[in-house]
């Protein structure tokens, strides 16, 4: 193939994604400097860095607590001393640590227990086909669905199906979305993206070499030292796609919060797109949930370059 | 034969407003019950006028952004929009809806005063009600009866504190009150507290009031009570939810929208018969202790089928058309809190037992400004910033509820947050 | 105990816990389900009901003299009910936003995928030294978050007289899964063995008919399952869908958005149109999925 040629063939989609990027974001940027609030259409004007500053400075809060036992060995108080220390406005510390946190722990949780599960599956027994099925269907769900789910019929405090349980030995119901509502989240994400990491994980074990594994076996390896000598680095690309491709997904959570917590309670449960989102079609703030826009794609890239980093090696070679 | 007057009823509510030619109208309402149950009867409006109803039907947050994006922009994506009692001043004032003039047989003065003062700007009419409502106290006669105490009408917190702590126990919690973050879920509760403690959103000045002596008097209280007697995981409730409680027989008393009593006495539920009515309770000030709503029809400013949307709110919001519902799915069914005439009505009154409560909250509502507060609005201010404010707080006050912020500490952080708002 | 049989435990106690793991995902969506077939207080009741039974059951048990420690079983039963079903399909159009839908997904991978095979085949076989850049710029774009472009989006949409069109849709999520299809066409591409295409060279073969004869059918089964993943995610979409639709062109997400929180008890309907509106993609899921775990190697098969 001619290099002519193969740039003409390429140009298509790199020219309308360029649009799709650049259009987008110079209206948003050129908003985040402007005064723009829908129900205020006759202020007009330039906000300057107004609107950024509102963001990131706005106010700042005495006492905000971080409230995350499952974190508790971390001793997450100097992650709030810290907020308090910094100039910043502690909501805005809040919702980037949330949006950090939730992505991080997704993506331990469903690269951990997405491997798990796929070796455990991964052998020839009868009804594999719907045990495979039934493991991979939560990822088809809507997140709209899923959060109306779990917040309904799995932690209500009365009742949710955990707490009938919970209860029924006794012990007092938990209201889990209260006290744990950035978990409560994160399980749902979970939920619905462990499937996923399954399925790209299940995918590329068959391609494992099986001899290899009797090889080792006869050898004297045990389990342990044949997942992690053999398992592991042939699955390491798919841990890469798994891990970058969630990372994209999760950044942009917000369905599940609207409808299970919005946020709360305070800010314990919102993400820097939930802000964006209530500052933008809540409060129809549009200057200010620009300015929130462009932040958060800088801080997706900060994240993205982080990321390549690590993984972008293997993932297109 | 009850068919048969239906279709008649439907004929002579539409003979003022069939001359127009058909049309395709593109409504988008609210999911509630009463909605719902409005587009099941349009059809005959459809037969009728020959017009093509569209319905869009969302949740009331999804319908709110979605019908305010689209009225900013000019968008024109809806000729009749579901909007409360909260945008109709602001939109009207700022030149978007078309204002409603309908004719004698609508008979406008019907409308209660107070619906028909929350829906106008400037002396017109910006959205009619489709179904209004007030708040109210709702409890567990049989428990309160049992204890040996009582509920009156505007009783004081004092002894709604005392009540609460009577009847909980043994699977009842003695008050369910809204906690999730929202200044539709959270905040129009907490707002009829502050108001009924003396408090207000703006001072005389306009400037936000939120860290005040009654703000603090009025939290604490709200706090203490729920945390104490109200069920685990408020900070997660609103409407639906306590319903759910309510009607399993696991709250003992809830102030909240007057709608809910035709639910608590309806099919499935385990309270029917059970539950007493009595005006909201209040500390010091008696006006604003009980908030009002309404859902209303309005029709944008520029839409080229003005008359035609005209026509089909003038049909949904008339007499006739609750008369309509009547036929269909008897006098409990009906949409309440609009017109006089359904409560003077006997039928009605036999079939909905909380009727005078819920006319009388109505009328003792009072959504104009006061000395005491200088906005329009009850549980909330009608100014375009007040939604921002409103989720803003919302969310600390749920935080304050949880105990994971001390409530000295969300009202002061509410009050900048909200000065910042106004100072954009 | 033998090396054999002590493997043959082992190996029963692994399936029996991969049924238990399956189970345990997958009971959410079971759950759901049955609460779909309950009435609004029966989906609230305490202690949930768990065992559908005809209604001549249910009642012979309620009304019979059950020991005490059988007690609990009173409370377990119910008589399935269409009830809920009847609601929403009352409330006419799910066939509508059904067929939507499917235009939507379908119609937006397909659009996806034409801009993409040619573009991915050429960046493997005559990529340059900046097509690993290209491909990771591509992924960045996805990133921008859809909340933070809403109104230039929205702006533009009406502009063009868009709103409320499948068009518009279809192009948005052709758009937005276009980076992650590159990135797997681009991996399956990748694979073929350079070989087949130089002895096709050699006979001949231009460039389109290398791709036709030779490159994908080679790639056909990655192709359909970037394909099904593509249609996945743009059935689920629902940001752009429920902003930007109204009637004509609102897919089942919106359908769903006027089933959350309406005033009064919802558990048993929101669960019927979860169901209805869940069903057909994971239905579609089941019957694909040996196709979607054979496809989505991202060039991990070495």
């Amino acid at each position: 193939m001619s290099r002519t040629l193969s740039r003409l063939l390429q140009l298509p989609s790199i020219a309308v994604l360029l649009v799709w990027m650049l259009v987008p974001l110079s209206m948003t940027l050129y908003f985040s400097f402007r005064k723009y609030h829908l129900l205020r259409p006759h202020i007009q004007s330039w906000a300057g860095f107004k609107n950024y500053q509102n963001f990131i400075f706005a106010r700042k809060g005495k006492g905000w607590v971080w409230e995350l036992e499952f974190l508790d060995f971390l001793n997450v108080q100097w992650l709030t001393d810290l907020a308090i220390a910094t100039p910043f406005a502690t909501s805005f510390v809040t919702v980037i640590g949330n949006t950090l946190l939730l992505v991080g722990s997704v993506l331990f949780i469903t690269v951990v227990f997405g491997l798990a599960i796929s070796v455990l599956v991964n052998r020839e027994f009868a009804g594999r086909g719907i045990v495979r099925v039934m493991l991979i269907s939560p990822f088809f769900i809507m997140p709209a669905v899923n959060a109306i789910i779990w917040k309904n019929m799995m932690f209500d405090p009365i009742y949710g199906l955990i707490n009938v349980i919970w209860t029924m030995f006794g012990a007092e119901p938990v209201p889990w979305l209260e006290l744990y509502p950035l978990q409560g989240i994160i399980t749902m994400v979970a939920w619905q993206w462990t499937p996923f990491a399954i399925l790209i994980f299940m995918t590329s074990l068959q391609s494992e070499d099986r001899e290899q594994h009797e090889a080792a076996r006869l050898d004297g390896a045990n389990f342990i030292q044949i997942f992690l000598l053999l398992t592991l680095p042939h699955l390491a690309r798919a841990i890469a796609v798994v891990i970058l491709i969630q990372m994209i997904f999760h950044l942009g959570v917000f369905a599940e919060i609207l409808i299970s917590t919005k946020g709360g309670p305070g800010s314990a449960s919102a993400t820097l797109t939930y802000e964006i989102y209530k500052k933008a079609l809540e409060g129809f703030n549009y200057g200010l949930a620009a300015a929130g826009g462009v932040l958060a794609i800088i801080l997706a890239n900060l994240v993205s370059i982080f990321l390549v980093r690590f993984v972008g090696d293997n993932l297109a070679e | 034969m009850k068919k048969m007057t239906a279709a008649a009823l439907v004929a002579s509510a539409l003979v003022s407003f069939s001359a127009a030619q058909a049309e395709e109208l593109t409504i988008a309402t609210v999911n509630n019950g009463h909605m719902i149950e409005m587009q099941k009867l349009s059809s005959a409006y459809e037969a009728e006028t020959g017009n093509t109803l569209n319905w869009v039907t969302l949740e009331e947050g999804v319908l709110r952004q979605r019908v305010t994006t689209d009225i900013a922009t000019k968008g024109g994506a809806f000729d009749v929009m579901t909007i409360g009692m909260y945008e109709a001043p602001i939109w009207g004032s700022l030149g978007w809806l078309e204002a409603l003039d309908f004719g004698a047989d609508y008979d406008v003065e019907d409308i209660l005063p107070a619906m028909r003062g929350g829906l106008s700007e400037g002396g017109n009419l910006y959205a009619a009600p489709f179904y209004g409502e007030s708040s109210m106290v709702m409890y567990r006669k049989d428990l309160v009866e049992a204890a040996g105490m009582s509920i009156r009408d505007m009783d004081s917190w004092g002894n709604v504190a005392k009540v609460a702590e009577a009847i909980t126990g043994d699977g009842v919690y003695g008050v369910c009150l809204r906690g999730k973050p929202g200044w539709g879920d959270n905040m129009a509760f907490i707002t009829t507290v502050v108001n009924s403690f003396g408090g207000a959103w703006f001072d005389a000045d306009g400037n936000p009031s939120l860290d005040t002596p009654e703000w603090h008097a009025a939290i604490n209280f709200y706090v203490d009570l729920l945390t104490s007697y109200g069920p685990p995981g408020s900070s997660g409730n609103s409407f639906n939810e306590i319903l759910a409680l309510f009607r399993e027989g696991k709250c003992g008393m809830w102030i909240d929208a007057t709608i809910a009593a035709s639910f608590l006495e309806g099919d499935g539920s385990k309270v029917t018969g059970k539950v007493g009515y009595a005006q909201s309770p209040n500390a010091t000030n008696p006006v604003g202790a009980n908030w009002l709503w309404a859902w209303a029809l309005a029709v944008p400013a520029g839409t080229q089928k003005a008359d035609a949307a005209k026509g089909f709110i003038e049909w949904a919001t008339s007499k006739s058309y609750i008369e309509l519902v009547a036929d269909a799915n008897g006098w409990g069914a009906v949409p309440t809190g609009t017109r006089q005439s359904t409560y003077d009505n006997a039928n009605f009154q036999a079939a909905a037992a909380f009727a005078d409560a819920e006319l009388s909250a109505i009328l003792s509502a009072a959504p104009g400004a006061t000395d005491v507060k200088p906005y329009t609005g009850v549980q909330f201010a009608a100014i375009p910033e007040f939604q921002e404010i409103g989720s803003e707080v919302g969310q600390l006050m749920s935080a304050a509820l949880a105990g994971s912020m001390s409530i000295e500490d969300a009202l002061a952080e509410a009050q900048a947050a909200a000065e910042a708002i106004m100072g954009n | 105990m033998t090396y054999l049989a002590r493997k043959k435990i082992l190996e029963f106690i692994a399936v029996t816990f991969c049924w238990i793991v399956a189970f345990l995902v997958f009971f959410p969506i079971i759950w759901m389900f049955m609460t779909s077939f309950k009435t609004e207080g029966g989906a609230v009741s305490l202690p949930p009901s768990a065992v559908p039974l005809p209604g001549f059951a249910v009642e012979a048990i309620q009304g019979s003299n059950l020991p005490g420690w059988l007690g609990w079983l009173k409370t377990a039963v119910f008589e399935p009910t269409f009830g809920s079903y009847q609601t929403v399909f009352e409330r006419e159009g799910y066939f509508k936003f059904l067929t939507n839908s499917l235009i939507v997904s379908v119609g937006s991978t397909l659009l996806a995928m034409t801009i993409a095979i040619p573009s991915a085949y050429a960046m493997a076989f005559a990529g340059g030294p900046g097509t690993k850049g290209i491909l990771l710029w591509m992924l960045s774009t996805k990133m921008l978050p859809a909340v933070g472009v809403l109104m230039p989006i929205y702006l533009i949409a009406q502009t063009l007289k868009l709103l409320d069109t499948h068009l518009l849709l279809i192009i948005i999520y052709a758009l937005m899964n276009l980076p992650i299809i590159m990135l797997i066409l681009y991996n399956f591409f990748k694979e073929i063995p350079r070989e087949i295409l130089e002895a096709g060279r050699i006979d001949g073969a231009t460039t389109w008919d290398e791709l036709r004869r030779i490159v994908l059918p080679l790639a056909w089964g990655g192709l359909a399952s970037t394909g099904l993943l593509s249609i996945v995610l743009a059935w689920n979409e629902a940001f752009w869908s429920v902003l930007l639709t109204t009637t004509k062109a609102a897919p089942l997400t919106t359908f769903i958005a006027g089933y959350t929180a309406p005033e009064g008890l919802f558990w048993a309907k929101v669960s019927a149109a979860s169901t209805l509106a869940v069903a057909p993609i994971v239905v579609f899921g089941w019957l694909t999925q040996r196709q979607l775990v054979q496809g989505l190697t991202f060039g991990a098969v070495k």
